[in-house]
């Protein structure tokens, strides 16, 4: 218990006289998956988008392939980007290997799919009368499809806490293409796993403390948009 | 009274996969109208309500809007401003009901300023001046339905496609609607296109029916005309013509004839109004509102025929009753709750049903020994 005990103090006391290094590694996080994530919105969303409004050949197959990359593990999904971003691998010209860059591209392509996957299941799940009536009221293709976002918005929006979640949480592909390097790629789950394979308990929970909070706040900010105008 | 075309259509196809869905050599809808398209489910009322509002892009054939034919998308973006539908679903979005009306407006870029009065407006029309604010989820489902019909007129459409509006409201609901939607269409002069299953919906709103089977308009006129002269046995039991009989003319003479049913008693001939040759076979039918029962034969007119028979069924329907008879042919007739108990109706009990020449609508002359 004495354990426990040490570490709040010492989480309370990192928080409160707000430590340099456990800062900058707190905005890196929110940095580094905010972008992820946003980047999986729109890579997600427009996917979601082009299968919900179109029909074609093999479009069960794509649906079953996005669902399935839901549960990408993100320690395979580390070892891909890896190999691709490998010095002499496929894009190693780019020389982003070990770079927060590096951390936002894995954490994209775990994001994305799962953004994908229910921003699919959202506008899958309106009724599907709705798309001809949003037409019949006159509206241009842009029109239609901000309409049916705006209609899906709260499990749009659940779909985007999923994707923020599952990436600030992630630390198998973070250590794998970012290395945990102290001062440029070191992230609150990097720092978290280090810490307490030193023994440095208490910082570890300071750390775990900061990504709850974090996490909480994200979806609270999320949430308030989620339930904005709702009585009921 | 002819009025200029406002939407015509030629030659439409519409297949699905490698089933032919619709066919329509031509339909034209006049300006001011009311055209109802009826028939079963899956007749193709909906496709071909979709192909005329330019929201199902036809596989062959032409659509022309006051002259303009529709054939890009832009061409048919263009008309989709001009025109607007209402579904079975009213398929608010989660929003007020305010919001919701504003819809239509918005999309086309009219101010707040403007909007806001007409969807006053259009909200009072149709009795919903006190849920402006109220969120589309919290409404009953008739006002949901009204909220998406002022969404609609709010838009002032040059056509309204209506498509089942009302099938989903319970009768009483669905009564006021239908009421306040007749009301306000006639006000407004809206041209519409109404598909519904129903006759009785179609004959209060609709000033020209269109009958469809499998794909294709089997007969299309003017509401009295398709519900008194249906051209074929589809038609005229889908207009509530529920007895149809056949039989072999005996005489003619001033515009009149005298038929032996093929099904029947052999001692008596049925009296027809219309033409037709002695020994040719004809289709008749005659609607249940037009048979009259009694206990016994009444004489007093000539131009009458009386049938005596027996009651096989009693139906209740809504302030009526359908009796089901056995006249050696089988006939319908709808009574009110006091005929019923006055002539005590009951299966088994002897009636004699009598109705006029006039009631006996001439279906077809030939083409019958194959069929029925």
């Amino acid at each position: 218990m004495d354990l426990i005990w040490e570490g709040l103090r010492k989480a309370l006391e990192l928080l409160l006289t707000l430590d340099a290094e456990v800062l900058r590694i707190t905005l890196l996080s929110l940095k580094v998956s905010g972008i992820a994530t946003l980047l999986s919105v729109m890579l997600g969303l427009g996917l979601a988008l082009a299968v919900a409004l179109n029909e074609f050949p093999g479009k069960r197959l794509v649906i079953a392939l996005v669902n399935t990359g839901m549960g990408l593990p993100p320690v395979v999904v580390g070892l891909f980007v890896t190999v691709m971003l490998w010095r002499n691998g496929p894009f190693g010209f780019l020389g982003i290997l070990y770079t927060p860059a590096a951390i936002i591209l894995a954490q994209a392509v775990i994001a994305t799919p799962i953004i994908a996957g229910l921003g699919l299941a959202a506008l899958q799940h309106l009724p599907p009368g709705l798309r001809l009536q949003i037409l019949a009221l006159g509206a241009t293709r842009p029109q239609l499809v901000w309409l049916l976002l705006k209609e899906a918005r709260l499990p749009l929006l659940a779909a985007v806490m999923a994707g923020f979640g599952g990436v600030i949480s992630e630390v198998g592909a973070s250590i794998m293409v970012g290395g945990n390097l102290k001062g440029s790629t070191r992230v609150l789950t990097t720092a978290t796993v280090m810490e307490t394979s030193r023994g440095n308990f208490d910082v570890a929970f300071a750390l775990s403390f900061i990504l709850l909070i974090l996490a909480f706040s994200v979806n609270a900010v999320l949430t308030h948009l989620q339930q904005r105008g709702r009585r009921s | 009274m002819t009025r200029a075309a406002i939407l015509q259509a030629r030659d439409l196809k519409v297949r699905r996969g490698s089933a032919q869905v619709l066919e329509v050599p031509s339909l034209d809808l006049r300006a001011g109208e009311v055209l109802a398209l009826m028939g079963p489910n899956g007749a193709g009322k909906s496709t071909l309500m979709l192909t005329l509002a330019g929201l199902l892009p036809p596989t062959a054939g032409e659509l022309r809007f006051r002259e303009t034919p529709l054939q890009s998308r832009v061409d048919r973006e263009a008309f989709r401003r001009r025109m607007t539908m209402v579904f079975q679903d009213p398929l608010l979005f989660d929003a007020t009901v305010a919001q919701n009306i504003a819809t239509g407006l918005k999309l086309r870029g009219v101010s707040e300023a403007e909007r806001t009065p007409r969807v006053k407006e259009w909200a009072t029309r149709l009795g919903l001046a006190d849920l402006l604010d109220r969120p589309s989820h919290q409404l009953s489902g008739g006002e949901a339905q009204r909220t998406a019909l002022a969404r609609a007129f709010v838009l002032q459409p040059e056509i309204l496609f209506l498509d089942e509006p009302f099938s989903s409201l319970d009768a009483q609901t669905r009564e006021g609607l239908i009421e306040d939607l007749g009301r306000i269409l006639a006000e407004t002069g809206t041209t519409a296109v109404l598909a519904t299953h129903d006759q009785n919906k179609a004959s209060r709103l609709a000033h020209r029916l269109a009958v469809m089977k499998e794909g294709r308009i089997v007969q299309v006129g003017g509401l009295r005309e398709v519900v008194n002269h249906p051209e074929d046995p589809f038609v005229a039991a889908f207009v509530g013509m529920e007895t149809l009989l056949k039989g072999q003319v005996v005489k003619c003479w001033a515009g009149q004839l005298s038929l032996r049913l093929r099904k029947g008693p052999s001692d008596r001939e049925l009296l027809v109004f219309g033409e037709a040759q002695p020994g040719q076979t004809i289709l008749v039918g005659v609607r249940p509102e037009h048979v009259a029962l009694s206990l016994q034969t009444d004489n007093t007119s000539s131009a009458r025929n009386a049938f005596p028979g027996a009651v096989t069924k009693v139906i209740p329907r809504g302030p009526f009753f359908k009796i089901e008879l056995d006249c050696g042919f089988f006939l319908t007739a709808f009574v009110t709750a006091q005929s019923l108990s006055e002539l005590e109706l009951r299966p088994g009990r002897q009636v004699v049903a009598s109705f006029k020449a006039t009631a006996v609508h001439l279906l077809r002359k030939e083409g019958l020994d194959t069929e029925l």
